[in-house]
């Protein structure tokens, strides 16, 4: 289990939801998005830059830098604007 | 696609867009919000994520609640979640959210677009696991997740005390915070500082905590590589001169997972500068500003800029100016009859809040030597990995001007837009051709302002009802 970097005190959340990435089975709660979920879960790298190949993930975590653009439902998205549901398919570039 | 119209569209829902609409509903006008964000409060008060709630709410959670509420109750129509990708005159906005494309007519225009950080690139910031000091207020403030389990916090100007501070609190490890700034650099902002004694305090407290927690401040320092394979791994920091130019003087290694950077705010004025809006070179208010008259408007009539879009002073200023645009707007529609005395009230408040914003501001700006920071091997461009190397090449070659730099490298032509390198990519341009920041100019505006997904913006239509015009007679 890779390190979680959620602060727990004085925080509620919603129940924990499970979706995928690439092949992998996650959870994170509801509502959270997919960018702050994958980061505090310890998934950092999000892309590989298309010219040389260097890793790279969410940087800005306000859509202005394009660096967390993953795949939700055959769609380019910024994982910073989508919202962690149940069931969804996320997969990296 | 509908077509919506209004008196008045605010762009941005932080404090300065949301007082200009709470304002501009007072005046009787009609008017409609449009947000990235799906709830108000811009980046300072910034909600928690949906279904995430604060046992003990802060300061800031409390007046972003005050804020939604207004903004709520206060009768203007309220877009969230939606970006607007182009402005046009007249004014008309088009803007895209999860219900597709929606177009909006309006006969005044409020630009109420806020900041971006200015980044300064260093070798390894490509690297997983280094963000934007903005990036780690959004993970604190509306995730409650923290930047890594031992960061360092490195840059110029008031967040990094802010996110430091905030990690501390929060149960978190700061390695060290790096700061560019000397500390007699800050003591000289004292007299301004010492306006706002409420904010002077709270900065003090922070230092106060985080020498509580043993964090070393090293003041007059700057990262000079971040290291690691696939993550971050180590950062190297060594010492600055007042030009933040690279210093004699011993390197420091840290083994830290997480890099907070980032080096003050970018007035955010793409679309002043798509509307044709006259802008003018402001250093002290974090670059390129639009030309604002005391009613907050542009060189194009109907045109307003509120908070920090209009110079970085900060969120504190920021709804005064979000009430004079209002008024402005009000006036040119002239429904703002009777409003002088309360202008004037508006104006002073305005300018007092502004004198400390603005001295923060001044503080985190990088003078256009702290070039020589940028060591050749650095990425500057993201999104088309463009090194300094490659740039200074160009340059070299005969690129003179951002856009030059741009047609020869395609520096700035990515998803992001240019939003975080141009600043970067000027001070090399400037550095290699003697030319001021101010002379550069501004890089053009294009639509589209955000990415957006082209079948949003075409919307649904058949081929058989696209108009195919008759033949040129033979």
């Amino acid at each position: 289990m890779p390190p979680d970097l959620r602060i727990e005190d004085g925080v509620i959340r919603k129940a924990a939801v499970g979706f995928r990435l690439d092949d992998e089975d996650m959870s994170a709660p509801e509502g959270e998005t997919l960018a702050a979920a994958l980061f505090a879960s310890g998934v950092r790298t999000l892309r590989r830059c298309p010219q040389d190949g260097s890793p790279r993930g969410a940087f800005c975590f306000m859509g202005i830098c394009q660096e967390c653009a993953v795949l939700v439902d055959g769609r380019v998205v910024e994982a910073c604007r989508v919202a962690v549901a149940d069931g969804l398919e996320v997969r990296r570039l | 696609m509908t077509d919506e119209h209004f008196d008045l569209i605010v762009l941005g829902a932080g404090p300065a867009g949301a007082a200009a609409a709470v304002k501009a509903c007072a005046l009787g006008l009609r008017t409609v919000v449009i947000d990235e964000a799906l709830a108000g409060g811009g980046q300072v008060y910034r909600a928690p994520a949906e279904g995430l709630a604060l046992a003990r709410p802060g300061a800031d959670q409390q007046s972003g609640e005050e804020l939604r509420r207004r903004l709520a109750e206060c009768g203007a129509m309220l877009v969230h979640n939606h970006r607007a990708w182009l402005a046009g005159p007249g004014f008309v906005v088009e803007a895209v959210g999860d219900g597709g494309a929606r177009r909006f007519h309006g006969d005044c225009l409020v630009a109420a677009t806020g900041a971006m950080e200015r980044h300064l690139p260093v070798a390894g910031w490509t690297l997983p696991g280094v963000i934007g000091l903005a990036a780690a207020t959004v993970l604190l403030k509306a995730h409650k997740v923290l930047p890594g389990r031992n960061v360092v916090v490195a840059g110029s100007g008031p967040l990094l005390f802010l996110v430091a501070a905030g990690i501390v609190a929060a149960g978190g490890r700061v390695a060290a915070v790096v700061d560019a700034n000397p500390l007699s650099a800050w003591l000289s902002r004292l007299p301004e500082m010492a306006a706002r004694p409420d904010l002077l305090a709270r900065g003090i407290g922070w230092a106060f905590a985080l020498r509580r927690a043993g964090v070393p401040v090293f003041h007059g320092h700057a990262l000079r590589a971040i290291g690691g394979s696939t993550d971050v791994e180590g950062v190297l920091i060594g010492p600055i001169d007042r030009r933040w130019r690279p210093a004699e003087g011993p390197a420091r290694t840290l083994a830290v997972d997480g890099v907070c950077l980032g080096f003050g705010l970018l007035p955010a004025t793409d679309v002043t500068r798509l509307l044709g809006a006259a802008h003018s070179y402001r250093p002290g208010l974090g670059g390129w500003v639009p030309d604002l008259d005391e009613n907050m408007e542009t060189s194009v009539s109907g045109l307003f800029v509120a908070g920090d879009a209009g110079g970085v002073r900060g969120a504190d200023a920021a709804p005064f100016s979000g009430e004079l645009a209002a008024i402005g707007a009000a006036r040119r529609l002239g429904r703002g009859v009777g409003e002088e005395k309360q202008q004037g009230t508006l104006l002073r408040s305005w300018r007092r809040a502004a004198r400390f914003g603005a001295a923060m501001s001044s503080l985190a700006m990088p003078p256009p030597e702290a070039e020589a920071l940028i060591p050749d091997e650095a990425t500057v461009c993201r999104c088309e990995c463009l090194s300094r190397a490659v740039l200074d090449r160009a340059i070299e070659a005969g690129s003179r001007t951002l856009a030059d730099l741009k047609a020869a490298t395609r520096c700035g032509m990515g998803p992001c837009g240019g939003k975080v390198c141009m600043e970067a990519a000027a001070m090399l341009v400037a550095a290699a051709t003697g030319a001021s920041r101010e002379a550069l100019g501004q890089p053009s505006a294009r639509p589209p302002l955000r990415p957006v997904p082209l079948d949003a913006i075409a919307g649904s239509f058949d081929y058989d009802d696209l108009p195919i015009p008759a033949p040129a007679p033979l």
